[in-house]
């Protein structure tokens, strides 16, 4: 249970780290790529997937 | 002036994101909250839950139901499972069939319809699965969930780097910590599949299952396929099984010795660990061919595949495979044959242990009649006799 809560800890930041990442992007194909990694992160953390 | 479009744009980008994540998100949780029911057939006695004989196991989504048929003059106890692996339909659809229809006159029935319920909610990551199928029926169709080999890792997760199978300390894929059928005899204190496996032992056990039937389906391209895997205590009834099918029903199956050293598996295992004699089927599937094409309900319904038909030729598959197709009708008449031939030779060498069971269409009946034929109206039914998967 311990481990399963620090994965969802690590997901969240990631996906913090994700959308740091998309607004200081430049370029709009980089914004559309991170916004698509993001999804799955997302689906996650909502214990939807 | 000119407009600095870069924020208005992560806006516009953000929010298509969202929306994708919404929809997306809809479709899986419509497909883990689908409720499929099952309108008890007049033999079912009682209803119980894995959490009878493993209390650990309440209230999480693992805790099944157990469809008793029960007779009315003692005799044997069988076990059916079904969905240990729900992406092998065939499993759940035949164990659909006989707790909406069969009936007990001796001895127990013992039928559950999803052995791994968390595995029926979650499709392949990343598979391109279909959420569910319907079986058509003279009342319009029944929707089932399609499910996964694995328990849906928002039940279990993370896996480890190497999955160390209890208590053989085998090495085995990391993946198969979630898989129902690769942690048997499971442990009281381990992972969700693990608890689920403890407590269909501590059933077993407790119950005094006589045989337990545990189905399944397989690609082509896999080796054990169309044959009953059987612990050395059922050899001779899986082996007679094997003739008396092969020699009557108008379909082959096989029997292969389950391998001493292969553990984790239904048979190997449950046959170790309990009195009960093990049993395991397989029906073909090309759904799950590596070789296959598009993964749709088509495919999983009506088991035709052009890329799968030419393995074959090249001489890659275990089971003949032409453009006929292997229909799921086939697949569960398969599973309904052989379940009613175990059942008539263990009676017959078994007197005092007979379980005799009416109501069971056979092979011919299930290809004849389909599936839906076996399913009735929860619409038309008494809610009392209905229960949810």
């Amino acid at each position: 249970m311990i481990i399963t809560i620090l994965y969802y800890l690590l997901t969240a930041y990631i996906a913090f780290l994700i959308v740091w990442n998309l607004l200081k992007r430049k370029k709009w194909q980089e914004e559309i790529l991170y916004i698509i990694i993001l999804i799955p992160f997302l689906l996650r953390l909502f214990r939807l997937k | 002036m000119a407009i600095n479009w870069l924020y208005p744009r992560k806006f516009i980008v953000i929010v298509l994101g969202l929306v994708l994540m919404v929809f997306a998100g809809m479709s899986f949780y419509e497909s883990r909250h689908l409720k499929e029911p099952v309108v008890l057939s007049p033999g079912v006695t009682q209803v119980k839950n894995l959490s009878d004989y493993f209390p650990d196991i309440k209230g999480t989504i693992n805790d099944s139901n157990i469809y008793v048929l029960e007779g009315a003059k003692p005799g044997g106890t069988i076990l059916i499972l079904g969905g240990t692996h729900p992406e092998e339909p065939g499993s759940r659809l035949a164990t659909w069939i006989l707790a909406e229809n069969a009936v007990a006159d001796q001895g127990r029935l013992l039928v559950i319809n999803s052995a791994n319920r968390s595995a029926t909610t979650v499709t392949r990551l990343g598979g391109g699965y279909p959420p569910d199928f319907t079986i058509p029926t003279e009342w319009g169709g029944q929707k089932f969930r399609m499910g996964d080999r694995w328990s849906n890792p928002l039940d279990q997760w993370p896996d480890p780097e190497v999955y160390i199978h209890y208590p053989s300390r085998q090495e085995l894929a990391y993946v198969d910590i979630r898989n129902l059928n690769r942690a048997f005899p499971g442990r009281a204190n381990g992972t969700l599949t693990e608890k689920t496996c403890y407590a269909l032992i501590q059933l077993i056990i407790k119950e005094e299952v006589d045989i337990v039937i545990d189905l399944h389906e397989a690609e082509l391209q896999y080796p054990v396929i169309s044959t009953i895997v059987a612990h050395e205590k059922g050899q001779d009834l899986a082996a007679m099984a094997s003739m008396v099918i092969s020699g009557t029903e108008g379909f082959s199956i096989g029997m292969e010795y389950s391998p001493p050293a292969l553990h984790g598996l239904s048979h190997r295992e449950i046959g170790d660990h309990t009195q009960a004699i093990s049993l395991l089927l397989e029906a073909p599937e090309p759904f799950l061919d590596a070789t296959r094409g598009r993964t749709g309900r088509e495919l999983l319904l009506e088991g035709k595949d052009e890329f799968v038909v030419k393995a074959g030729k090249h001489g890659l598959l275990f089971e003949k495979m032409d453009e006929n197709g292997w229909p799921v009708e086939v697949r569960v008449g398969r599973h309904c044959s052989t379940i009613l031939q175990i059942l008539e030779i263990w009676s017959e060498e078994n007197p005092e242990k007979s379980v005799l069971v009416k109501g069971i269409p056979s092979y011919a009946e299930v290809i004849e009649k389909g599936i839906g034929d076996f399913l009735h109206d929860p619409a038309k039914a008494d809610p009392k006799r209905i229960y949810y998967e």
